[in-house]
């Protein structure tokens, strides 16, 4: 390791210093407050070395013997990592009551799993990446049995095996990447493809590559929360503590997105390849978006009813990265991922939105049922607004950040010959208003239970504020957010 | 032995682990069953490196740098890093089994069921 290495990582390293400090903080202090503005404090750390490589590195650079990059596409979703993360540490001041004298730990697991997250994203071998993908995952295990309470601890076992799982199903792949290839190295393996014979018949030319690329999908696919492979999403999200679901739902999310897009661009990015992939990709979308948006449909539950609607957004995201051009002009094939990487930005902006709003209501009512809702908006007038802006965004209606979001995918899609897909996204955002809007009727119509007032703490109303008002900004001025996703994908999209 | 004979035993034992990942009941089995499939992972990536490394090492065409033996090394690399993860992996499982055999005292998955919908 060269000073060199070192600076490249030094938003990753930050980041898990943070973690350590944190703990040994968490012995000397008497009160755990004090621990929350620790972390969110030292975050300006990674997030100042994050600006400082954007503004300094004009090329891609690679370190760590070619295993660690410090691109564009990396620092974008370092940024988008450390913000979510500072947000839903934020949001959990009141919540974190919950486990008293754990908070420690609850910080420190936090911070060294977005560490693993950020180093998902930078990774330019796949040996890295399993192991920033395992970094990452275990932590949020932990985190989601961190309640101790029957449904919590189940949540935790059952993320654990399927994700244990997965990553089993991600080895076997990503060993037959290496070894048809010969090579570790997420840009030599494009080399490597290129220069053996192809079997034009097959699809990605061999079997045994095919084998490998599917499996690498399906094991990614459990971090994606896609469907066939997301079982474990409305368990999990149901059982663990809200401010882990908004960060599982976001910041987890986001990682395998992008090493998904770093791994198909980069390594599988010739054209007769990516035709392959995006025949793959479109089915995979369309299945999950079908699936998730029809089990939301009867949840009673509103954090299981978010989790069968993550599911259906991971749909969506698929739908852009499976819009690779068929014409391969540039233009067209950048158009794909950008607006992946903008719904990915609108996205998180619009769930914390709706899961601090969330946190703030069931802080006080202590029900996650979606009746506990119900003549919220005389209760509770002004997070019943917010909660409802972020529910339109996630259905889509301008001017919010979430139609922008899917107009971006959509026409990515058409653009790219798969309108059929287009269409398929369109209808199923018609379904999901069923269940986004019952839950606005519920608290703007229904009577209330009672007429007690339900007010918010001032961290979780800042919180819920903040995204909100990013979902509106994003949602009306989006060309400034449009070209920073078009410069992070420009360097990995060719 | 060749390349084709190694990859078999690894895809029966990945077969066996998944298998019992998708029938078995009792966490701890379902643990051991991930396990096996960590192991046909390793096998596949050492048979990968075994049988690239001589190519690479006694090749005619291909020169011996240190570039070709660090990639026919990767295998090894991988299988001990896979080792390491799979450990911890395993470690905080036995953990929140325990955990929840203190609440219940049941390690049946099946009996995990009060969430549904």
């Amino acid at each position: 390791m060269s000073a060199h290495d070192l600076w490249l990582l030094s938003p990753e390293l930050s980041v898990a210093a943070l973690g350590v400090i944190v703990i040994i903080a968490d012995l000397i202090l008497e009160k755990k407050t004090p621990l929350i503005w620790i972390s969110v404090i030292g975050l300006t750390v990674p997030l100042t070395f994050a600006l400082l490589l954007w503004f300094n590195t004009p090329d891609p650079e690679i370190g760590v013997f070619g295993t660690v990059t410090a691109d564009r596409l990396a620092l974008f979703f370092h940024f988008l990592l450390i913000g979510t993360t500072a947000a839903v540490i934020v949001a959990s001041v009141t919540y974190s009551r919950k486990f008293a004298g754990f908070q420690g730990e609850y910080l420190a697991l936090m911070l060294l799993s977005v560490s693993g997250m950020m180093l998902l994203a930078s990774s330019r071998d796949i040996i890295t990446a399993y192991l920033a993908l395992e970094v990452s995952t275990l932590p949020v295990a932990a985190l989601a049995a961190f309640l101790r309470t029957d449904r919590s601890l189940e949540a935790g076992l059952k993320f654990l095996l399927l994700s244990a799982l997965s990553s089993a199903i991600l080895l076997y792949g990503l060993v037959y990447l290496y070894g048809v290839t010969g090579t570790t190295d997420i840009g030599g393996i494009l080399d490597a493809i290129s220069g053996m014979s192809a079997d034009g018949g097959r699809a990605f030319g061999s079997s045994a590559l095919m084998l490998g690329v599917v499996m690498v999908i399906a094991g990614f696919g459990f971090k994606m929360a896609v469907a066939p492979f997301h079982m474990w999403v409305p368990d999990v999200y149901e059982g663990a503590p809200t401010p882990i679901v908004a960060f599982l739902s976001i910041a987890s999310k986001s990682a395998a997105f992008a090493i998904v897009l770093r791994i198909l661009y980069t390594a599988l990015g010739s054209n007769d390849l990516a035709a392959d992939w995006s025949v793959l990709l479109a089915i995979l979308a369309a299945i999950t978006m079908t699936a998730g948006n029809l089990l939301a449909l009867t949840q009673r539950n509103i954090k299981r009813m978010l989790g069968y609607s993550t599911v259906a957004h991971a749909g969506y995201l698929l739908v852009g990265l499976a819009a690779v051009a068929a014409n391969s002009d540039s233009e067209g094939f950048i158009a794909g991922p950008q607006g992946v990487l903008f719904y990915l930005v609108a996205y998180a902006f619009t769930n914390l939105a709706v899961f601090f709003a969330i946190i703030a209501i069931t802080n006080k009512t202590g029900s996650d049922l979606i009746s506990g809702f119900a003549g919220m908006a005389r209760r509770a007038p002004f997070m019943s607004v917010l909660l409802a802006l972020g529910l339109l965004s996630l259905l889509g209606i301008p001017p919010t950040a979430g139609f922008l979001g899917k107009i971006f995918v959509f026409s990515a899609a058409v653009d790219s010959g798969l309108a059929w897909l287009a269409v398929v996204g369109v209808i199923n955002s018609v379904v999901s208003a069923f269940y986004y809007l019952r839950v606005v009727r519920t608290m703007f119509l229904d009577e209330p239970e009672n007429d007690e007032r339900v007010t918010a703490d001032i961290p979780v109303w800042a919180a819920t504020m903040t995204a909100s008002a990013g979902l509106l900004i994003f949602g009306i001025a989006p060309s400034s957010l449009l070209e920073f996703a078009r410069h992070a994908v420009s360097g990995v999209v060719t | 032995m060749t390349l084709e004979n190694v990859l078999l035993v690894s895809a029966i034992l990945f077969a066996i682990g998944l298998y019992g990942a998708l029938t078995r009941r009792n966490a701890i089995v379902l643990l051991m069953s991930i396990e096996l499939m960590f192991n046909a992972v390793n096998i596949a990536a050492i048979g990968f490196s075994r049988f690239t490394l001589p190519a690479a090492l006694s090749g005619s065409r291909i020169e011996v740098t240190a570039d070709t033996v660090q990639t026919a090394l990767s295998g090894h690399v991988f299988a001990i890093f896979i080792i390491a993860a799979a450990a911890a992996e395993v470690a905080l499982g036995l953990a929140l089994v325990i955990a929840i055999y203190r609440q219940r005292q049941t390690t049946d998955v099946s009996e995990l069921d009060t969430m549904r919908g």
